[in-house]
């Protein structure tokens, strides 16, 4: 193989490598990427049962419920306009705690309940997360700083 | 007068690193020697005088100075001194001052010991190094200012975010920026190389304990924080592709890509022009790690444009940087002289296989991660880019990586045949294959990414150690046997990854001292709860015993820890280390009823992963010591022959 033609395969060789991960990123962003809901976006958009989402909102005061089981709690997530019920299965993290805000993973079952897989909370007084930026916190108690760390 | 002096010294660095750039810019283009000769103790100075200012901060944080802000910001007077000292760094202005600290230590040490590079080519380095401190500096002077003071003087300082206060954690930051500046240097030398036009096997040679030595941080720093997430946030997960972790796994990506390439590079004197492209890639990677980290563009893309100063300033570095990189590369790849050719089928041909497939890691790890802020920021829409993504683009392309890395070891440089490589990586198929079988037969319910996982493990843990078979064992080079170690570290985290995803079991319940919980052949006792405190803070602990089988006692105690100063309240895991596996047992809240909810995990063979981990970066510390010995022998030996002509 002549220097040039060795230069040129590489070169290929990376163009092909870089335009199979652009191809394999969209089918898999397609695919997989989880969209975020608000529970007005539940409401609008209507997502299909057994269909992976991201549900963020406020925990509506007044609303948590736990199950005889001792594992399982019920609550609301509302974002100042609509509702949504959710179901959790699991311990709950340190910052949950009602008119807080909180993200979770799960799916929605047939009843319009919302099965949540895993529950992220507020992680510390300074930080939210990012998808409940700008989410109106009607019910929130306090408005709290996004310290920039 | 500590934190003025503080302030003195990091100015006066400033100071010398534009000195040092200066010496080394109108140095080349006017051809002055005494302007070589005056750069090294300039570098010199410089690193002493910014490390003087870092140990001034610290000192600052160890006595909880509370009239400067940063230290009221971030520490406390009541703290344990280990976190004091940490403190210094967990914050935005004391890590930024310890990014451009070691980067100043690095220009000194390079003034101070690099012999081999042609001086043209070490002048330009070190210029190149003085530039892009001076970014840094201009950002801690003008808008991070670390040392700043605070009028009306507090009583208490604001403490420390109770999650980081962990010993793990304090040296966590530091060792990923070791990582992050060592690739600074690696770019700081194709720059220089770029310049000179001295892009050879010398230079290679100069680079390299760079990248090894950047390349063995990351790797330490991602291992302790993969482990720090998984007992720390208590939800049993040791990887959970968030952003932050991403922005450390993309500069090892490209490292580990660089590390290999420039291998190819010292040897054969191949692959000038890639080698040169991935310095620039991998320090671009640490640059945008560093940006997502510091701007809270992760925490929302509004934290960031409404306080956009300090992320706009890493964003404007980075164009700089990486785009004068990118244009000097672009002047000057037609005249990098094409190195040795190879044949498709050779350790060239392997390394560069290895190359693409990490490059194409990196650009699918690359995509995910920021998807969601382009999203954002163009059309305001929010989205997220979970696991299932990240598993699905880069699961099936690491599978590949790893056969990859059990064939090239066993090849040629410059040509062999796929007969042979066939012959001698027969053992490793056959281990595989019989792997894959037994998991089929015996081990339900694994996932296919799982399963060829571990079956390919086991043929790759066989063929690292392939490249001894027949050769002197006390003639084979050190850093052979790093290669080979940390090769069967990749096998040993691949077993330990496929295992924990396949076997751990999970018991869920609310439990009342007194009740029994058991899961796998484990059995838990809740003995009792009990309120407990340390140095700043209460908790409440659960008393438990593990019984595996009828097997020993063990004493388990998760708790759920309460800060008082930043009222949070945080879990500690239990965690019980077993040969086989690890019990992690979680204490959640109690009810009404006296119940309190536990979450157990028995976890086969996860600590493999970070045992791995600790191999493949102690394989680099050997690759280290024998390249460096190695370099030190050759230079001892052209020595003697000059003093003897």
């Amino acid at each position: 193989m002549k220097a040039k033609h060795q230069r040129l395969t590489l070169v290929l060789l990376a163009l092909v490598a870089l335009i199979g991960a652009g191809l394999l990123a969209a089918y898999a962003l397609q695919d997989q990427a989880s969209y975020f809901y608000t529970p007005s976006d539940i409401v609008e958009r209507k997502p299909e049962a057994g269909q992976a989402i991201r549900l963020g909102g406020m925990v509506e005061k007044g609303s948590i419920q736990r199950s005889a089981d001792g594992v399982t709690v019920q609550f609301i997530v509302q974002d100042g306009t609509a509702q949504q019920r959710v179901t959790y299965t699991g311990i709950t993290p340190d910052l949950f705690v009602e008119g807080s805000g909180v993200v979770a993973d799960g799916r929605l079952d047939a009843n319009g309940l919302f099965v949540a897989e895993t529950l992220l909370a507020k992680h510390d007084e300074n930080y939210i997360p990012r998808e409940l930026e700008g989410i109106d916190m009607t019910s929130g108690k306090h408005k709290t700083e996004t310290l920039v760390q | 007068m500590i934190a003025e002096t503080g302030l003195i010294a990091l100015w006066l660095a400033a100071s010398l690193a534009l000195l040092q750039f200066a010496l080394g810019a109108i140095g080349l283009r006017a051809e002055r020697e005494d302007y070589f000769a005056a750069i090294r103790p300039v570098a010199v100075a410089q690193g002493l005088f910014v490390t003087l200012s870092f140990l001034l901060l610290i000192w600052l944080f160890l006595r909880s100075d509370l009239s400067v802000r940063l230290v009221v910001m971030n520490s406390a007077s009541v703290k344990p001194l280990l976190y004091k000292f940490a403190g210094t760094w967990g914050n935005h202005e004391g890590s930024m001052l310890l990014w451009v600290t070691v980067m100043g230590l690095a220009g000194a040490f390079i003034a101070l010991f690099e012999r081999s590079l042609k001086r043209e080519t070490l002048v330009a380095t070190l210029a190149a190094q003085a530039f892009i401190s001076l970014g840094f500096y201009a950002f801690l002077l003008i808008s991070s200012n670390p040392f700043e003071r605070i009028f009306p003087i507090p009583a208490e300082g604001q403490g420390l975010n109770p999650l980081l206060q962990d010993p793990g954690l304090a040296f966590h930051p530091p060792t990923l920026y070791f990582g992050y500046v060592g690739l600074s240097v690696a770019f700081s030398f194709a720059v220089g190389a770029m310049i000179t036009r001295d892009v050879g096997a010398a230079f290679a040679k100069a680079m390299r304990p760079w990248v090894l030595g950047a390349w063995i941080f990351l790797t330490l720093g991602i291992t302790a924080g993969s482990y720090w997430a998984y007992y720390e946030l208590g939800w049993g997960g040791w990887w959970f592709w968030d952003p932050v972790e991403n922005a450390s796994l993309m500069p090892w990506l490209a490292a580990t890509a660089l590390l290999h390439s420039v291998t190819v590079l010292a040897t054969r004197d191949g692959l000038r022009a890639w080698t040169l492209m991935l310095a620039v890639v991998a320090f671009s990677m640490s640059m945008i790690g560093t940006f997502l980290v510091r701007s809270g563009i992760l925490t929302s893309v509004h934290a960031f444009a409404v306080d956009p100063e300090r992320g706009s300033f890493i964003l404007a570095l980075l164009a700089i940087y990486i785009g004068g990189a990118m244009a000097l590369f672009a002047l000057r790849v037609g005249t990098v002289k094409e190195g040795s050719r190879f044949e498709l089928v050779s350790r060239e041909g392997a390394l560069v296989a290895n190359n693409l497939l990490l490059s194409v890691i990196l650009a699918l790890v690359f995509i995910g991660t920021l998807y969601p802020l382009l999203v954002e920021a163009l059309t305001g829409e929010k989205l997220s880019v979970g696991p299932p993504y990240f598993n699905l683009a880069t699961g099936p392309l690491a599978l590949l990586l790893a056969a990859v890395m059990a064939a090239g070891p066993l090849l040629r440089w410059r040509r062999d045949n796929a007969k042979a490589l066939l012959n001698r990586i027969s053992i490793p198929i056959l281990v595989a294959a019989a792997a894959l079988f037994a998991l089929a037969l015996f081990a339900t319910g694994m996932s296919v990414l799982a399963l060829l996982g571990l079956a390919l493990a086991a043929g790759v843990a066989v063929a690292s150690f392939a490249p001894l078979w027949k050769r002197n064992l006390r003639r084979t080079p050190i850093h052979t046997y790093g290669m080979i170690i940390a090769h069967f570290g990749i096998a040993v985290a691949l077993v330990g990854m496929a295992s924990e995803s396949s076997f751990t079991e999970e018991r869920l319940v609310a439990a009342k001292p007194g009740d029994e919980i058991s899961v796998n052949q484990w059995k838990l006792k809740f003995e009792a709860i009990e309120p407990v405190a340390g140095p700043n803070w209460t908790a409440l602990e659960a008393r438990m015993t593990a019984q595996y089988g009828d097997g020993a006692l063990y004493q388990i105690q998760p708790q759920n820890r309460m800060f008082p100063t930043a009222q949070t309240q945080t879990s500690e895991a239990a965690l019980l280390t077993r040969w086989n596996g690890q019990l992690y047992v979680v204490l959640g809240d109690g009810d009404n009823e006296g119940r309190w909810q536990v979450r157990v995990w028995w976890k086969p063979f996860v600590t493999l992963i970070w045992l791995g981990g600790i191999l493949v970066a102690l394989g680099g510390f050997l690759a280290m010591i024998g390249r460096l010995r190695r370099g030190y022998k050759q230079r001892k030996q052209r020595e003697f022959v000059e003093a003897m002509l």
